[in-house]
């Protein structure tokens, strides 16, 4: 089956995002990329440590990078590190977070949309982490983001779509593709997000927390493509009052209400 | 010469280059983002920086994250 993600000029076959936080050992990531088909992972920046290597030297080549502006509390200091990251030359994809509540790390939609609005000027592929807000996401769309990532519960959590509610209008309601990012805890949780339509979705924790996180990617592969094959081949719809039977209903070995077949 | 990295005043004994300041430190200037003064210091050219007196860095690099 023939299904491409158009985004930012590039056309990606796999829909699942991943990270590259929380792994208990980086040397874990090119297997993680190689079981996940994934084609586009997060990176974050921070100042350099005495000893710490970095991340890069982890990430297999063919994977497009998609740094984020963690750290930044205003859309001036997300437009600090978007530029810093791009002129490391590794594009010009930008996971746009600004975030300045520590306690549940929700992204402050009013800064997000500004950051969207100065980065798409200065010609970056905009991906704003976003409160499932519909108001939000249109200020992002109005700016040129080239996709919104709503969350589904707080980051790291694994809770899962909590917000699944306001994610299905947002997928209802705006034409961008929507990603979503933060929360997914379990393969089912990314496979049902697909099913309603998601264009894809970005999972850390749920993969580098598990206990074997090989073959978590794995599982996450699959269940995003599952997911995603269910919302094309379009989901049958839902009764309620009573069973309706796959199997005919006449035609029984032992006749009922005195029902017999002439041959 | 005084100069700020990351916050942290830094003493150099002479005068020298970003890039060597940053071999000196044992980092790899090949996966480093750099601000000088609150300007980027754009990849490749770290060898043409010649450090002075107050400069301001910022060094950053890629690590982990989601």
């Amino acid at each position: 089956m023939d299904d491409v993600f158009e985004l930012g000029g590039i056309a990606l076959t796999s829909r699942l995002f991943i990270g590259t936080g929380k792994y208990s050992a980086d040397a874990l990531i090119p297997d993680v990329c190689a079981a996940s088909g994934a084609q586009v992972i997060t990176v974050a920046m921070r100042r350099v440590e005495k000893g710490s290597e970095g991340i890069v030297g982890h990430i297999p080549e063919h994977m497009r990078l998609l740094p984020n502006t963690s750290g930044a509390r205003t859309a001036q200091e997300a437009v600090r590190l978007a530029r810093l990251a791009r002129a490391a030359g590794c594009g010009n994809w930008i996971k746009i977070e600004v975030i300045s509540d520590s306690r549940y790390l929700l992204p402050d939609g009013y800064e997000t949309a500004k950051a969207v609005e100065l980065l798409v000027k200065e010609d970056f592929v905009a991906l704003p982490y976003i409160n499932p807000d519909l108001y939000v996401a249109r200020d992002c769309a109005q700016a040129g983001a080239a996709a919104i990532m709503p969350l589904g519960a707080p980051i790291g959590t694994n809770r899962g779509l909590r917000t699944k509610e306001m994610i299905g209008i947002l997928i209802e309601e705006m034409t961008l593709p929507v990603i979503v990012d933060a929360g997914i805890g379990r393969p089912s949780q990314a496979c049902e997000a697909m099913e309603m339509g998601a264009a894809a979705c970005l999972v850390n924790t749920a993969i580098a927390s598990a206990d074997t996180p090989v073959h978590m990617a794995e599982a996450f592969r699959d269940a995003v493509r599952a997911g995603r094959m269910a919302f094309l081949a379009g989901l049958g719809a839902e009764r309620s009052g009573g069973a309706r039977a796959s199997s005919p209903l006449t035609g029984f070995l032992h006749a009922l209400g005195g029902e017999h077949a002439d041959l | 010469m005084d100069i700020s990295i990351n916050g942290s005043t830094a003493s150099l004994e002479k005068e020298c280059t970003l890039e060597a300041l940053l071999l000196s430190r044992k980092l790899n200037p090949a996966v480093l983002l750099v601000e000088r003064n609150g300007e980027i210091v754009p990849a490749g050219t770290f060898a043409e920086v010649l450090l002075c007196e107050g400069d301001s860095l910022e060094i950053l690099h890629f690590v982990g994250g989601g």
